[in-house]
Parts: structure tokens; sequence; C-alpha cells
């Protein structure tokens, strides 16, 4: 990077260091930061859709709707997260490939399971074996996000429906009163209403999504924790340029203060927007912030 | 080879006692429900203990954040944001590989270097964070009332904290507090995917689903076997907590008793 990097034998320590810092690995590695915000960025507004729709699900009028949303928050909540993030990077690959080779070889007589392998035809692997790496390294992402959806979908589905019945009974009367339908109150009344109930609990989650974040490395994406692994490990000089011994310690402890910092922003952030959303509202944070504001 | 004989053979394989070598090939569903029952040996051990001792500290931190001395309250401030800001997956990372370069220059750090200590000081430090927040919640909470008539009776230090005010703290940290352990058990199915080695391949129960999904390459099956222990595992702790709930409202009317209510929507 910097001119005098040519013979990282000779430096001092700091220069030697600004040097290492700045390797074309140690790029890929900052990139890697960037991937996870780019992770966070994608699924957050998904698995608030996924939330929507399952509390939606939930408490719709017609049983076997409202029994599967509810088994699907309460299957998703009842079993550790890392399981899902397994089950899900293989299970949604084979659903994909399962789908595609139905409607592309339709006249492939051999069964898919054979003992140990799943096959299916060349033109429904997914994706195809002759794609360049980006296109397998955006598929494997866009894996992660999907999983990473369905299970904070369940979170924010649990959030969402209880601050759907958390909206005073009295304001749906009220319209009920005054003649809306059924699908006019839900969206007229209940939707605009509940925000303010499901905020902590959303915000609560959000913290969630950013420390469920590493486990992108069980997904098989080169992410944060695969490169601090990589980088950190002994180096000799065979290799390398820059020899050291095993570092993995000082990488971890510098994704612990990413996190710490970056639970802290958000933390002031999340404050801000409740601030915001609290404003004149019937509530108790509402009553508090005008009594503060006059006395 | 019957299922029994499949139970005597991989019952205890987890800890090392009965087969040496897992199973390779055509895999029946009862040696994956045994070996991933097996594994669940590990998740128990790790939730028990490190509930059981992480309790103490985290009465400890809860008091010390609630302490009006700043020397105190400071140090337990950090502690707690520190282990509640950080991912727990990170922490494992972090905890291994201190240990193993502390295990370099002073062999004393052998053991630590081993899940069965290693993780569970990581997982002990991490439950008692969470858990001093909730008892420091509920230390702020507790009714006035209560610590009026302990100052009226006369009661100060350590008995007004053991008869007044720590059991007060418990009844209405309870329910949090069970979620809590809920997610306690959860966590320690990442202890083998987070540089933890498993030393001759006695993993916990996820690292077994995870290895007869790579070796079957069908996922739909051991990870569903997988989930139906840790329900079946969160409903014995949901009924051992419920019933230390109601011994620590004993004295309550039956209706004013509180109802525990489980929302268990936080994972770390």
């Amino acid at each position: 990077m910097f001119s005098f990097c040519t013979d990282p034998d000779t430096l001092d320590q700091a220069r030697w260091l600004a040097c290492y810092l700045t390797t074309g690995v140690h790029l890929s590695f900052y990139m890697s930061f960037l991937k996870v915000l780019g992770l966070l960025a994608v699924t957050a507004p998904v698995a608030l859709g996924f939330g929507f729709a399952g509390a939606m699900v939930a408490r719709s009028h017609i049983a076997p709707l409202s029994w599967i949303g509810k088994a699907y928050i309460a299957i998703v909540r009842g079993v550790p997260d890392i399981a899902f993030f397994l089950f899900f990077v293989i299970a949604l690959d084979q659903a994909f490939e399962y789908l595609r080779h139905k409607a592309l070889c339709p006249d492939w007589d051999e069964p898919i399971r054979q003992g140990r392998d799943f096959v299916v035809c060349q033109a429904a692997k997914l994706p195809l074996g002759n794609a360049p790496q980006w296109v397998h390294e955006t598929y494997g992402f866009s894996l992660a996000v999907i999983t990473f959806s369905i299970v904070f979908g369940a979170f924010a589905a649990n959030v969402i429906f209880g601050a759907m019945r958390a909206v005073p009974r009295a304001q749906l009367e009220t319209a009920e009163a005054y003649g809306m339908t059924r699908r006019q109150t839900f969206w007229r009344v209940l939707v605009p209403q509940m925000w303010v109930f499901a905020l902590p609990g959303l915000s609560n989650l959000w913290m969630v999504l950013i420390k469920a974040t590493p486990l992108l490395f069980l997904l098989g994406v080169e992410d944060i924790v695969y490169w601090a692994r990589e980088l950190g490990g002994t180096k000799t000089p065979r290799f390398t340029d820059y020899p050291h011994g095993d570092w993995r310690m000082w990488y971890f402890l510098g994704l612990l203060v990413f996190y710490l910092a970056f639970t802290r922003v958000s933390e002031i952030a999340l404050d801000r927007i409740m601030g915001r959303l609290t404003l004149g509202q019937a509530t108790a944070g509402g009553e508090a912030q005008r009594k503060g504001a006059v006395a | 080879m019957s299922c029994l004989q499949t139970i005597q053979d991989y019952g205890l394989r987890s800890i090392g006692i009965g087969e040496r070598l897992l199973p390779r090939s055509d895999f029946t569903l009862c040696e994956q429900v045994t070996l991933i029952g097996s594994g669940m040996i590990w998740n128990v051990y790790f939730g028990v203990v490190a509930l059981i001792s992480g309790f103490f500290l985290a009465t400890a931190l809860a008091v010390a954040k609630a302490s009006p001395r700043k020397g105190l309250r400071k140090p337990a401030e950090w502690f707690i944001f520190i282990f509640r800001g950080s991912p727990l997956f990170i922490q494992f990372f972090f905890g291994y590989f201190l240990f193993l370069s502390l295990k370099s220059q002073y062999p004393m750090f052998d053991a630590f270097t081993s899940a069965w200590l290693g993780a569970l000081i990581v997982l002990y430090l991490n439950t008692a964070a969470y858990s001093a927040e909730i008892f420091y919640g509920a230390l702020l909470s507790i009714p006035k009332g209560d610590t009026e008539a302990a100052d009226a009776y006369g009661m100060t230090g350590w008995p007004r904290f053991k008869r007044v005010i720590w059991p007060t703290m418990l009844r209405l940290a309870w329910p949090a507090y069970t979620n809590e352990a809920i997610f306690l058990f959860h966590a320690t199915a990442l202890v083998f995917f987070s540089g933890f080695p498993a030393w001759q391949q006695k993993g916990d129960a996820l690292y077994y689903a995870s290895y007869f999904a790579d070796k079957t390459f069908n996922p739909f099956v051991p990870y569903p076997i997988l989930a139906g222990y840790f329900i079946l595992l969160t409903l014995c702790v949901v009924g051992v907590f419920g019933a230390v709930n109601a011994r620590l409202n004993r004295h309550l009317p039956q209706e004013a008793r509180r109802k525990m209510r489980l929302r268990p929507n936080l994972i770390r």
C-alpha cells in the first residue's frame, strides 16, 4: 500500500504494522465487514416482512392458517437458532434444486436420493457448474439472507403479534362502530397504532440480529470470523513477507470491540427513535415526556 | 444390529464410553436418535453447571451495579456491557484463543483449551452478565414498602439483604430468569462450532446432528431429532423453574400469584 512497504524486513515496528494492516488480504478482511453490514441491511426489512406476514397469518380467523402461523412462531423459538442455520442452508439448497429438477428435467427417471447422494440433472444444479465465482458467492449469501429472515421473521412475528394485541380494544370497537369492514379496521386503525407497541421488541430484536451475524461463518460465507481465523493464524516466512505468531486472539478481540461499538451506536440511535415515536402517544413513555417538558 | 444394542454402544458415546468408532454408513434412525441424545449430555452439563455457578456471580454483580459506590458500580456495569453487547460466538472464539496463547506460556492452562472447562467458563461469565441485568432490574423494582418494613424492624446489612431484598428480587426476576435459562441451554449448542475442538468426536447434540447431515446429505432427519430433544429440554427447564416459582410465591394468595409469562424471544 505505502511506498516504503517494498521490503518489510527492514522496517521499524510502527511502519511494519502500517504495511501489515494494508496488505491485500487485510483489505478483503475489511470488505467482509461490509458484507456483515450488507447482510443486516437486507435481512432486517425482509425479516420484518416475514414477521408481519407471520403475525397476520397467526391472527387469521381461518383456523388452519392460524395454526400454521402459530406453529411457525413456536417451532423457530423453541429450537436453538444455530440448528436452524445449519438446517436451512442444506434444506433450502436441496429444495431449490429439487424444484428446478422437476421443472427442467421432466423425463429424468432415476431417484433423486441415491443412498447418501442427492442427484439432480446438470441443468438443475444451483448455481450452474460453469457459473463464475461471484455467482457462487452471491448464491451462498442469498441463502444466508433467506435463512436469517426465516429465523428472525419468527421472532418479529411474535413481537408484532403481541403488539397487535396490545392496541386498545376500544380503538377497534370505535372503528367497527363507524362501520369499517374488518380489512379497513386492520389497515387503517390497528396497523398504524401497533408500531409504538412493537418498537421495544423490535429494537431488542435488532440487537439480537447484530449479535447473530457471526453465525454467517457457519453458513459458509467468507465473513469476518472466517478472515479473522485465516489472518490470525501463525504465518511462517516461507509463505508471507509478514511472518508472525498466533495472533487469532487479537483478531477476535478486534471483532469483540467492533460488535461492542456497533451495539452501543445502535442503542443510542434506537433510544432517539423511541423518543420520536412516543412523542404525544397515550402511553407511559409519552406521559413521562409530557411531564418532563412541562417541568 | 438391534436398537437395544445400538443404545448400549452409543448411549454414552459422547463422554467416551462405548463404541469408539462412529457409524459410517447405512445410518439407522435408531443410531441417529441415540447418538444425538448422547450428545445432549454435554448440553445439559454446560447448561446446568453454568446456570448454577452463574447464579451466584449474577447476584453479586446485580448488587454491585445497584451500589451507590462508584468503585463497585463501574466494574459491574462494564462487565455486563461487554458480555451482553458482544456475540457469544465471538466470545467463545476469543476465549478459546486466549486460553490457547496462555497455554503456550503456562502449562497449567492446558485444561482450559478443552471444551469441558474453557467453554464452561465463557458460558458462566456470559450467563452471569445476562442474569445480572435481569436481577438488577428486579432490584430496582422492589416495592419500597418491603425495604421500609425491614428498616422499621431494625434490620440492616446482611440480614436485611438475605431475608427481605434477595427473596423479593428473585420473585420479581424469576419469569425473565426462566427465559435466560432456556436460552442458555440453546446457547450450549454453539460450543463445538466455535473453536473448541471435539476431542475423539465427543461432541454435543448439534455436533452429532451435523455429522449425520454431512454424511447423509439429508438434513431432514437429524435436525428434527435435535429439535425434538431441545423442545423436551425446554419443557423440563420450564417445569423445574415453574416449581421454583411456585415456591417463591407460596406466601401469596392463589389468585394474586404472578402467572409465569414465558416469552423466550431473546437470542444472543
